[in-house]
């Protein structure tokens, strides 16, 4: 069930786009978030199109991951759509029901809310398919640097989320085993009504939690023995490397961005 | 109950970017109230195999056969319970799947999921503490209060309380003491012997293989390279070495005599047992013949 998820998952590679800094990356799918709600016309969605799918030619990835992961968020993505087409007025009127209406207005917000979704899904799955989960925590810890004045503790927050990113398979391995376990001592999950449903649960939480606290204590000892003793003061093994097709990919946004700001309405 | 898998094949996550293949054109039986022993490398498909023995895989090529049942890749989910209450899987580190406040619950919860009442439930787990190596004391401490052989023992004991036919067991000595080890498996052997069990075993430890399966089927890469009596297939050392397995110290030590004084002693030797009686009885006739046993 969660092997067909693809959405969040590293497709190993060596394409332009891999080579990336995470750094890179990261802020230009943040920074990419932002500018296209400056995208109010055709030009400027063109514009956008053009750039992402550029992006995705370079990543050497097949085209069939990201439509993939968009298949999970269709319903909320139709669903966002048809209320805003519904209940949108301006324009031309095509047709009327009390609230509801149709309108030229309306539709054209649609699409560009259906745009939009798209947009941001293909940059999001980019990002994620061409980025080691590892590298992304490195940016973080990178990019939250400045938090560290306002006594944010980074390093922990960048540890334990690399921590919790390395045990997700772990975890889904865990979760698989003791359900197939669970399985072969007759219970049925995802059958009957809710209450069942979620009774059949319990035999699987309660062992993956106490399984959980048992890692984290083993952990916790092997990290100490190992000389942990917090953030401050370590050095690092992974050093990120800024490159001149890093520098490149910030000039291409803010040329964008100046182009958007330009073209909008 | 005979287990019979026929050109089953078995890809995972099939029709997605990251499918791959583990299991190709099996074949083989397990036999009514045989001691099977499944041996691979790591990796060879075991563990999928075990899955399949019952149906919480499904083959996605072929089909596997359990008593009467047919499960093919088709097979509807549901109605499977009956088969799995046949066939019992103690899976690796068995410890993990505990989750009752008390022993007696965890243990009656697999009966009680086959339509056991909660009387029933305590009956059984009374009946299978012993079995285990453990007494009624046991009854209503947590399981978490345990340690690890301890609960180790709960699990397969839950697994033994729903009284399937065939128990499947995938390295069950795993991580234990040498003690607690012999324990185990001499237990398994009273109930293979004693209550007519179908036993099958995946194991890495050749010893209990030769002393213990009456078939072995030796896996590489997702097929069956050999099966047959242990024996047969420890005869050839050279060959399993090939394929990254083991011969019991038994054997290895009856070939090393063979070729370090020339001394030959007939059936390869399974047990200790057997290589002390062979040793003895060579002794024996050789201090007829020279008079000097040395």
């Amino acid at each position: 069930m969660m092997e067909k998820l693809i959405f969040g998952r590293y497709i190993p590679g060596t394409s332009w786009i891999h080579r990336l800094d995470p750094r890179a990356k990261l802020l230009s799918t943040i920074l990419f978030i932002f500018v296209i709600f400056l995208a109010n016309n055709w030009q400027t969605y063109l514009l956008l199109f053009i750039f992402v799918l550029t992006a995705v030619l370079l990543s050497e990835i097949k085209f069939s991951f990201f439509i993939n992961g968009i298949k999970p968020m269709i319903w909320l993505i139709l669903f966002t759509v048809i209320l805003q087409v519904l209940f949108t007025g301006g324009g031309e009127v095509y047709f009327q029901w009390g609230i509801l209406m149709l309108t030229s207005q309306g539709l054209l917000n649609g699409v560009f809310i259906f745009c939009r979704f798209v947009l941001i899904i293909f940059m999001s799955t980019l990002l994620t398919l061409t980025t080691m989960p590892l590298s992304l925590t490195d940016a973080l810890e990178y990019l939250m640097r400045p938090l560290i004045a306002l006594k944010v503790p980074v390093y922990e927050i960048a540890l334990m989320l690399s921590i919790a990113l390395r045990f997700v398979p772990t975890l889904m391995d865990e979760t698989e085993k003791i359900m197939n376990a669970q399985r072969a001592r007759g219970v049925d999950f995802g059958e009957g009504n809710v209450f069942q449903q979620m009774k059949a649960i319990v035999p699987l939480l309660i062992p993956l939690f106490v399984s959980s606290f048992n890692r984290a204590e083993e952990l916790a000892t092997a990290m100490e023995a190992r000389g942990y003793s917090g953030g401050e003061g370590r050095t690092k093994f992974r050093k990120l490397d800024w490159s001149a097709s890093d520098t490149l990919v910030m000039v291409v946004f803010v040329l964008i961005t100046a182009a958007l700001v330009f073209l909008r309405n | 109950m005979d287990i019979t898998f026929e050109k089953v094949g078995y890809t995972y996550q099939k029709g997605t970017p990251f499918e791959s293949r583990a299991l190709y054109d099996i074949d083989f039986d397990i036999k009514d109230g045989s001691y099977t022993a499944l041996v691979g490398h790591t990796g060879s498909g075991k563990s999928t195999i075990l899955r399949h023995l019952n149906a919480l895989n499904k083959p996605t090529e072929g089909k596997v056969i359990i008593g009467d049942r047919e499960i093919v890749s088709t097979t509807n989910n549901k109605n499977l319970k009956s088969i799995r209450k046949k066939v019992g899987i103690v899976f690796q580190f068995p410890e993990s799947q505990l989750f009752e406040e008390t022993i007696a619950k965890d243990i009656a919860f697999g009966p009680k999921n086959f339509g056991a009442t909660e009387e029933e439930g305590v009956e059984i787990a009374k009946r299978m503490l012993p079995l285990v190596g453990l007494d009624e004391t046991y009854m209503e401490r947590s399981p978490f209060d345990l340690s690890g052989g301890q609960m180790r023992r709960v699990a397969i004991a839950g697994v033994l309380a729903m009284e399937p036919e065939v128990l499947v067991l995938d390295e069950p000595t795993a991580g234990l003491d040498p003690k607690g080890r012999k324990e185990m498996m001499d237990m398994f052997y009273q109930l293979y012997k004693e209550h007519g069990m179908t036993i099958v075993l995946v194991t890495h430890q050749m010893e209990d293989v030769a002393s213990y399966a009456n078939h072995v089927i030796i896996l590489e890469q997702g097929t069956v390279v050999k099966e047959g009596p242990p024996r047969e297939i420890f005869q050839n050392e050279p060959w399993l070495e090939s394929k990254q397995l083991d011969v019991p110290a038994t054997v290895s030590f009856a070939s090393r005599l063979e070729e370090r004084i020339g001394l030959r002693l007939g059936d390869i030797p399974l047990t200790t047992d057997e290589l002390a009686d062979q040793l003895v009885a060579h002794l024996a006739s050789s201090s007829i013949e020279g008079g000097d046993a040395k």
